[in-house]
């Protein structure tokens, strides 16, 4: 082993969780995560956060806007288990519990410059009609034990799940050295960044 | 073209003029304004619109006006909301050309009128807002985010007000409703946009397409010239004044400094160009020239085929093509049209001018890309080399119940139906009926395969092709050829012809036979006046043109006879010829016998016989008749003869029979009395197949009631697990009339299926079957064997035999994965591949084992198979694969063949790269990669001692490594369990990545009637009681979890009965003055036991002051000091806990092999002051620590109990010098005798983890079992009564064996001796020798399952597999102890429940003459069963021999239960009169063997162990010099074997004194260590938990020895006797 240390690359991801659409519900906070591989370690920044609570902006768009900072940087020697950033959205039900109102992921973008993605969030279904009631009754949703299985695909197959919403979220990507390793990750697309990039085929 | 451009001159000039005109208007207005209005106005002029605007669109290539109008004009048309699309039309363009000028100068006019009166009204609509949102959005963005920019930007205006204006401006025109304007002038608000539009004079901007448009009238402006300057201004200032009206925010000022700003930097503008914007209409004129788009149209076919050449139709020649690949007609088109364009050489069309085209475009054989023979050595890289198939080794010897039984296969036997062609009870009609369905299927089946006809046109096709060849087109063919060609044909010619006639006759008399039964069968029907069949037959009609029909009969008789004629003349030569040479012959034979004969005359006086005998009488010619001419006549009449015969005559309408079941069977009323019973005795019938299997019945459909027509439908499908090959299959047909007896009918032979056919694919066949049987009946069933007629008059009889066919189908199962439960083929019966490779060549192709294609393709040579015919299609393409020359079926098949290319490094390249390896072996969850954390990105980086372990143990892997573990059998056990685990551990590591929803989502239970209702209970109780309930732990699922996150937690309670110091040690001892013990120093007078004593202890505490050191993987916590003999800490102690390589896994946690020590201590003061003088100003003590004892409690009895709380024993050293136990205790305080009993230290404990784990779920599985089903079902009705009762008690009836089948657990127990040797010891003392038996079972090393076989099941061994494995854990001990116990004739039985540490556990009950014992196996100790302090907790069941008893008692306590088993009120025997014991025998041997241990690898064991121990002492005192007294070693190790023999007891007190004796100088504190011997480690774990190292007294000396005593069996006990010395001066 060198001296220094074995070669890596950085990746750092700043941005933040702008905005959500929750056409049914209001009052709502986020958590975000970072599930990465193994060979991925933080150097700096926040690998969690929790927002703040929103409610829905009263003009037409009834957008919920966090405008919640994410400050990351990994160093990684292997690409293989890139960051992705788990989304799980909370909310009080009628009764005023906290229930969850979606969870989501979505890799942090390979190429630098600015992104913007727009997240489809799921949530688990019960796992029948009279669970559904009580679980509505109680307060008690499903929910996964871990909201880091929304990034897996593991052990999925069991779960049923219906979509809820969509959050917005924008990266600045910055690598260091991944040219250096011999990841060529495409030209830096600087471009791109002022302009809306594409929603990735989803609705806007 | 010339007046058309010239119009669009024109018009463009109108446009400028226009532009000129409404100039200011336009301007200031802005474009949109424009738009509007011709917007408004299309309704009432659309056409007309369209098509003015229409040539400038059209005609764009103008390029003078290309810039300044069309553009600006298209993208006015672009902009706007227009839904016309700027198409020209080219039929409107002539219209357009009428007078164009006038039109457009008037519709401006009125365009211009009207958007001035439309402005005059104009309210605030939608429209313009959604025109400027885009802009608007644009500007709030910038605004949002780029506000440096913004902030450059409002310094640049020096006035931000000019920014809140562009954003008050839609406030205002929400608010305000818009004042009238004046004519002519723009509103307000539009004013406003051209102003802000304006005064946004950023560089940048002109990128910004939206802006750009949105200013173009700007740009215009400044394009047109200055003069136009002024009035705009003008009027801007005007319309501006009015807009500062009504904008009271803003400040006159500015606005002027605004307005100004504009006059004077009118030349800064940068020039603004209207945005590139290309019309579609160019655009496509662009790829029109770029692109080629071939048309969509079919290509006439005289395009596609050389000149002058008609298309020819290879199939209307009657030759086989094959089905062309479906293509859709377009693509087709497309197709055809590209390649006339681009490659019109035509070699892509066929004959018949459509593309050529293979019946099945996928190519037959592999095929590899070309080599480039060019280069060698890529070649070379090409080359395939050939790897030897490696056999993958399944580790299956170590594996437990492996994988399925062998033999599991399954065969599907689907019966739809069955259908009589005979049977007893048909009528006559029936009879009839049966034949006349037969004779239609024939027909059908003829019909379908339409020979006949086939061969018409393959004679036809021949005879075109003789006809061709004799007046041959291309004369370039040699003539040989076509001669032999020609002659060919005609053979063939002929050999089709005789085969159609043949044909064609049978269709005809098969017809004519069809014809001739329905006609008998209407004449019965119409004699009995009854009809018992719905057949009815109609021939349908097909009318044909006669005169062509006739020709066709003609041409064809014509043909027939010319060839007739030819082939006739021919044969006439030949014959001819021979005749010739036989008549040359005979004339030659006859002068010679003419000759012969004058020889003869001459002769024939000496011999008269010899005229008789011919010389050769063979060869006696006869006069050649000279061949008859053919007369074609003669040929004629034959040919029309046999035409007559079998075809068809010409104009003879076409018959085609049509067989129905439309008619009506005549109702019983009106049938006669015989068939009235006919049809009942039908009716009573019914039947049922059976299914037989190797001659076996293995099932039988349902009993089926035979219909009417004489059809049963069963639609049953029989799934057939078996085992063997089939040999035979067979159905049997059973038949039952009434309730009466049951016949069997016939047998039918079923084909066991090939080994392709699988369930789904297998059609559905019939087989026939027929019965031998006599049946006369007296109605008007005609009887089965019975001859019967049609006739009246009784002739022309008939005997039918019961016959039928069996709609079935057979095949092979898929199985849940998907593949085929077929029995290996090596299982199969040689003799049946034998059978089918002399079967049908064709027919096997494809079937397992039948593909030398060579073969094959050399058979169908031989055979001549027509490659015309259909039916040959797939073989014949087979063959033409084979035998191309090009390629060579090679004899294997490669998956990937192209994988090669793709590999951008070799192998052997790939497998050297370190990195490659580290990620493979991680993914792999290889132990030691498992959390491998930042691989390196470079091999470079990767050092190679990663590997190291890995590699050497994967070495060590069958290597027998005696180093860790001393002795050969140990490590040979060792590697074996290591083995067994792995096995285990990969099995189940598929079933972990196996999910349950409980694993992935929480979601709350639904809650039953109780718990709704206690929870509504809940809403009302109270917020915050007084006394709150504990509440269950949140359970954490161990995944999330990482370092530092699981803490255990230890609380010390209290001790009682700690030993107290003794104060005699120091009668031996001379009072030393600086090293005196507080205690001594105040025991003035050290006396012995005497009650008085604790008169020593002025203040009373100083017995002992103990404390409780907790280590847990070497970390250590302690409590503080409490004080006597029965302390109380309660204190609570906090442990982090980190899991091996940082997997919190569930499975990982389950293996952590790591022990909590839980070490109580003396605290002993020691002063060191060296002068007394020096007392009263400073205390100098040095604090030493005394080992009292330990408790030992497995993390994973911690992780699966979750909280452990109880009183423990403490495990105290047999000799403890210095300390004494509770005697004087007892004395003082009165004690009674009954505690001293259970002597011993014992200390309250309360330890779990925090936060609580799940533990792990145990897999469990069905394991197969050899046990009776009917004894499996027992026990599980058992235990599920048992569970219900009591769900916490342990009830344990059938266990896993080590090879992972279940079995009865009774039959574990049997009577096994003991080793003689320990019976010998103790021969009179039977109590002596159970204890001695016990304390062997207990040196047997304990091992749990759980750390073995991580989560997996409990697996139990036999004793005689326990010992040989040396490891166990509690079951094994106890099943042992047990049959030891029985052997000695005690009344014993496995006691199963649960204890404390270790939870649900076995235990041993003995009962003696009157009480009952209770024996923990593992270390050995009994217990009486009122003993308080028996660790055991409760009882679940009792395992006898031969029965199992349940505790149906309301207490499961030992103390509060009774052990009488033969009470069934209190015990629940498991046999019982009901299921009486079966007699099963045992799994134990029937003895077990014991082996002596060498000695003498025992005493070098002992060598080594007391080495190491030394070294790790040394070790771990790395600041201090550790010198060793040999002196002391000796005598310990002298005194070791005496402690082994007692057993630990009763010899403190010589030993004491002998020590002393010995070391009179020395204050000595040691103790001797007992552990049964598994491996070095838990020993030197062992040592180092009693703190003797931590002694840091400078002088201090070490004495460690070790005895090992060697029991049967390799069992051995370890003593380590380890002690500090300090020199008293």
């Amino acid at each position: 082993m060198a001296a220094a240390g074995p070669s890596v690359f950085l990746l750092m991801v700043n941005g933040q969780v702008e905005s959500a659409q929750f056409p049914e519900y209001d009052e709502l906070y986020c958590k975000y995560c970072f599930v990465y591989g193994q060979d991925w370690a933080p150097t700096a920044g926040l690998e969690e956060g929790i927002s703040q609570i929103t409610c829905k902006s009263q003009d037409v768009r009834q957008a919920l806007v966090w405008n919640f900072p994410i400050d990351v940087t990994f160093k990684s020697t292997n690409p293989y288990g890139w960051p992705q950033i788990v989304l799980s959205v909370y909310g009080p039900d009628v009764f005023g519990n906290d229930v969850v109102r979606g969870y989501g992921a979505v890799h942090v973008p390979f190429s630098p410059g600015r992104h913007k993605r727009t997240i489809p969030m799921f949530v688990p279904e019960s796992t029948s009609k009279l669970q559904r009631l009580t679980s509505w009754f109680m307060g008690r949703r499903p929910e996964y034990t871990d909201p880091k299985v929304v990034a897996q695909g593991e052990g999925r197959e069991v779960t049923r799940v219906r979509s809820q919403g969509f959050v917005t979220l924008l990266f600045n990507v910055v690598t260091k050295d991944m040219r250096k390793l011999g990841y060529d990750t495409g030209p830096p697309d600087t471009q791109r960044a002022s302009g809306p990039s594409p929603p990735q085929g989803l609705p806007r | 073209m010339n007046p058309k451009e010239e119009k669009v001159k024109i018009i463009t000039e109108e446009f400028i003029e226009n532009d000129e005109d409404t100039g200011v208007g336009r301007q200031k207005k802005t474009s949109k304004v424009a738009r509007q209005k011709r917007k408004k106005r299309l309704p009432t002029a659309g056409p007309e619109e369209m098509v003015s605007e229409s040539p400038h669109l059209g005609h764009q290539q103008e390029p003078v006006q290309e810039d300044s109008d069309t553009r600006s004009l298209s993208m006015t048309s672009r902009r706007g909301p227009r839904s016309l699309p700027p198409i020209p039309s080219a039929s409107r363009t002539g219209f357009a050309e009428f007078s164009m000028r006038e039109r457009m100068r008037e519709k401006l006019q009125a365009a211009r009128s009207k958007a001035e009166s439309t402005l005059l009204q104009e309210i605030p609509t939608p429209r313009p807002r959604r025109l400027r949102s885009p802009r608007e959005k644009e500007l709030e963005t910038e605004f949002g985010t780029e506000p440096g920019e913004e902030v450059q930007r409002t310094q640049q205006e020096d006035d931000s007000q000019s920014y809140s204006r562009v954003k008050f401006r839609d406030s205002v025109r929400k608010i305000k409703s818009k004042p009238p304007v004046p004519p002519g002038f723009p509103s307000a608000e539009e004013a406003y946009n051209f102003f802000t539009f304006n005064f946004d004079p950023e560089p940048e901007e002109s990128e910004e397409k939206p802006k750009a448009k949105n200013r173009d009238g700007t740009n215009q402006e400044e394009e047109e010239g200055e003069e136009e300057e002024p009035p705009v201004q003008g009027e801007h200032k005007t319309v501006f004044n009015t807009t500062m009206d009504e904008e009271e925010l803003l400040s006159a000022k500015d606005d002027e400094d605004f307005l100004l700003g504009l006059d004077h930097r009118a030349e800064d503008f940068v020039a603004v160009r209207p945005a590139d914007y290309e019309s579609v209409h160019v655009r496509l004129q662009m790829e029109k020239e770029l692109l080629f788009i071939p048309s969509r149209l079919t290509v006439p076919t005289y395009k596609k085929l050389p000149e002058n050449v008609q298309p020819r139709f290879l199939e209307d020649e009657g030759l086989y093509i094959g089905a062309r690949p479906e293509v859709p007609r377009a693509c087709q088109n497309i197709m055809e049209n590209r390649l006339l364009t681009q490659e019109p050489g035509r070699k892509w069309f066929g004959d018949d001018g459509r593309i050529l085209a293979l019946p099945n475009p996928t190519k037959g054989f592999p095929s590899r890309p070309p080599i480039l023979t060019r280069e060698q050595d890529i070649k070379a890289e090409l080359e395939t080399l050939y790897k030897k198939a490696v056999k993958y080794v399944h580790r299956s010897q170590h594996m437990i119940g492996s994988g399925d039984p062998p033999g599991n296969f399954q065969l599907d036997i689907d019966i739809s139906g069955l259908i009589f062609t005979h049977h007893p009870c048909f009528s006559r009609e029936h009879v009839l009926a049966a034949k006349l369905a037969q004779l239609y299927d024939q027909y059908l089946a003829r019909h379908q395969r339409n020979k006949a006809k086939f061969l018409t046109d393959k004679l036809q096709a021949l005879r075109n092709a003789v006809q061709t060849g004799l007046n041959p087109a291309k004369p370039h063919k040699s003539l040989d050829t076509t001669q032999k060609a020609i002659n060919e044909y005609k053979s063939e010619i002929r050999q089709t012809r005789k085969l159609r006639d043949a044909e064609q006759e049978k269709d005809r008399t098969l017809l004519k036979t069809i014809i001739k039964v329905w006609k008998e069968m209407k004449s019965l029907r119409e004699f009995q006046r009854f009809t018992n069949t719905p057949l009815k037959l109609v021939l349908r009609k097909e009318k044909v043109d006669q005169k062509a029909d006739e020709e066709a009969f003609e041409a064809e008789i014509q043909a027939e006879i010319s060839e007739l004629l030819e082939e006739h003349m021919e044969e006439y030569d030949q014959k001819m010829e021979g005749y010739r040479a036989a008549y040359q012959q005979w004339k030659a034979w006859k002068k010679a016998q003419r000759a012969k004969k004058k020889k003869k005359k001459q002769a024939v006086e000496e011999h008269p016989d010899g005229e008789v005998e011919e010389p050769y009488p063979g060869e006696e010619p006869v006069k050649p008749v000279p061949p008859e001419p053919t007369d074609r006549a003669l040929v004629e009449q034959q040919v029309r003869e046999r035409a007559a015969r079998s075809r068809r005559r010409p104009g003879e309408p076409t018959l085609v029979p049509e067989l129905s079941l439309a008619g009506s069977i005549s109702p019983n009323e009106q049938c006669p009395r015989a068939e009235v019973l006919r049809r009942e005795d039908v009716k009573r019938r019914s039947i049922y197949l059976k299914v037989i299997f190797n001659d076996k019945e293995v099932s039988r459909t349902e009993s089926r009631p035979l219909g009417a027509d004489f059809r049963v439908h069963f639609g049953q499908i029989f799934n057939l697990q078996i085992f063997n090959w089939p040999e035979s299959l067979t159905l049997q047909v059973y038949e039952t009339v009434g309730h009466s007896g049951t016949t069997l009918l016939a047998e039918v032979f079923l084909p066991v299926p090939e080994t392709t056919v699988v369930t789904g694919r297998a059609p559905i066949e019939e087989v026939e079957f027929s019965s031998n049987q006599h049946v006369t009946l007296d109605h008007e069933g005609v009887g089965s064997g019975v001859p019967f007629s049609f006739e009246a008059d009784g002739s022309n009889q008939l005997i039918l035999m019961t016959s039928g066919k069996v709609s079935n189908s057979v095949s092979w199962a898929i199985g849940e994965n998907g593949i085929p439960l077929i029995p290996p083929l090596s299982e199969q019966n040689i003799g049946f591949r034998s059978a089918l490779k002399r079967a049908d060549a064709i027919s096997s192709i494809g079937t397992s084992g039948l593909m030398d294609l060579k073969k094959l393709a050399k058979w169908a040579a031989e055979s001549k198979l027509d490659p015309n015919d259909p039916n040959n299609a797939p073989l014949m393409q087979l063959i033409s694969v084979a035998t191309s020359g090009e390629s060579y079926v090679p004899e294997f098949f490669r998956l990937e063949q192209l994988q090669q290319e793709f590999n951008f490094v070799s192998d052997e390249e790939l497998n050297r790269s370190k990195r490659f390896r580290l990620l493979c072996l991680r993914s792999q969850e290889v132990p030691e990669f498992r959390n491998y954390k930042q691989i390196p990105a470079y091999d470079r980086e990767i050092m190679e001692k990663v590997f190291q372990d890995y590699e050497k143990r994967l070495r060590d892997r069958n290597v027998i490594e005696t180093k860790d573990h001393i002795d050969t059998h140990r490590a040979i056990v060792a590697k074996y369990l290591q083995q067994v685990r792995e096995s285990v551990i990969n099995r189940f590591l598929i079933a972990k990545h196996h999910f349950l929803l409980s694993d992935l989502i929480v979601e709350e239970e639904v809650p039953n009637i109780s718990i709704l209702g206690l929870s509504l209970f809940k809403l009302a109780e109270q917020k915050r009681p007084l006394r709150p309930r504990r509440k269950g732990r949140k359970k954490v699922t161990a995944q999330t979890l990482s370092d530092g996150d699981i803490k255990v937690l230890v609380n010390v309670i209290r001790a009682y009965d700690i030993p107290v110091r003794k104060p005699t040690a120091s009668k031996f001892q001379q009072p030393a003055r600086s090293s005196r013990t507080f205690s001594e120093k105040r025991a003035a007078s050290p006396t012995t036991h005497s009650p008085t004593h604790s008169a020593d202890y002025p203040l009373g505490q100083v017995l002992v002051r103990p404390f409780v050191e907790v280590s847990f993987q070497r970390t250590i916590c302690h409590t503080t000091t409490a004080e006597g003999p029965n302390p109380s800490w309660n204190e609570e102690l906090e442990l982090p806990f980190r899991a091996p390589n940082g997997d919190y896994s569930t499975a990982s946690l389950q293996s952590v092999k790591d022990d909590v020590f839980i070490n109580i201590f003396d605290e002993v003061l020691y002063d060191v002051l060296e002068d007394d003088r020096e007392r009263g100003r400073g205390i100098h003590t040095r604090i030493e620590r005394h080992w009292l004892g330990s408790v030992k409690i497995p993390f994973s009895t911690i992780y699966f109990q979750a909280k452990i709380d109880g009183t423990f024993k403490i495990d105290i050293p047999p000799v403890l010098l210095g300390y004494s136990k509770e005697r004087s205790l007892i004395l003082e305080r009165g004690f009674d005798a009954a505690r001293s009993l259970s002597a011993g230290s014992y200390i309250t404990l309360f330890i779990t983890i925090e936060p609580q784990l799940v533990p792990g779920e145990s897999v469990r599985e069905k394991f197969d079992s050899q046990e009776d089903e009917k004894l499996l079902q027992a026990t599980e009705k058992f235990q599920t009564e048992c569970a219900l009762k009591f769900p916490h008690r342990q009830c344990l009836t059938t266990v896993t064996d080590i090879s992972g089948k279940t079995v009865f657990v009774t039959r574990y127990l049997k009577p096994l001796s003991p080793p003689q040797e320990l019976l010998d010891a103790r021969p009179n003392d039977p109590q002596a020798t159970a204890e001695l038996v016990a304390r062997y079972v207990s040196l047997i090393p304990f091992l749990p399952d759980t750390v073995s076989f991580a989560g997996i099941c409990d697996l139990w061994s036999t004793s005689d597999q326990f010992l040989d494995l040396l490891a166990g854990d509690e079951e094994e001990h106890a099943v042992l102890l047990c049959n030891y116990f029985l052997s000695l004739g005690k009344k014993a039985w496995l006691m199963m429940g649960s204890a404390i540490p270790e939870g649900p556990t076995a235990y041993v009950l003995t009962r003696e003459q009157s009480h009952y014992l209770i024996w923990n196996p593992c270390t050995g100790h009994f217990y009486g069963q009122f003993d308080t302090f028996c660790p055991l907790k409760s009882v679940g069941c009792l395992i006898g021999p031969d029965n199992i008893w349940f505790n149906t008692q309301r207490y499961d306590s030992p103390l509060r239960i009774n052990f009488d088993v033969t009470k069934p009120k209190l015990w629940k025997s498991f046999f019982s009169r009901s299921l009486p014991y079966p007699g099963l025998s045992s799994v134990q041997p029937e003895e077990l063997i014991y082996q002596c241990t060498d000695k003498a690898a025992a005493a070098e064991l002992q060598d080594r162990i007391e080495k190491i121990l030394k070294e790790k002492i040394m070790d771990w005192r790395p600041r201090h010099l550790t010198r060793w007294n040999r002196y002391c070693t000796s005598a310990l190790r002298h005194f070791l074997p005496v402690l082994e023999r007692s057993r630990g007891e009763d010899v403190e007190d010589d030993h004491r004194a002998e020590l002393l004796k010995q070391l009179g100088d020395y204050r000595f504190s040691g103790f001797p260590l007992h552990m049964p011997y598994s491996e070095l480690k838990p020993l030197i774990e062992a040592v180092y938990s009693t703190g003797v190292h931590n002694i840091d007294v400078p002088n201090v000396e070490f004495a460690l020895a070790v005895y090992i005593h060697p029991y049967p069996k390799n069992v051995l006990s370890v003593w380590i006797y380890v002690a500090s010395l300090i020199r008293n001066r």
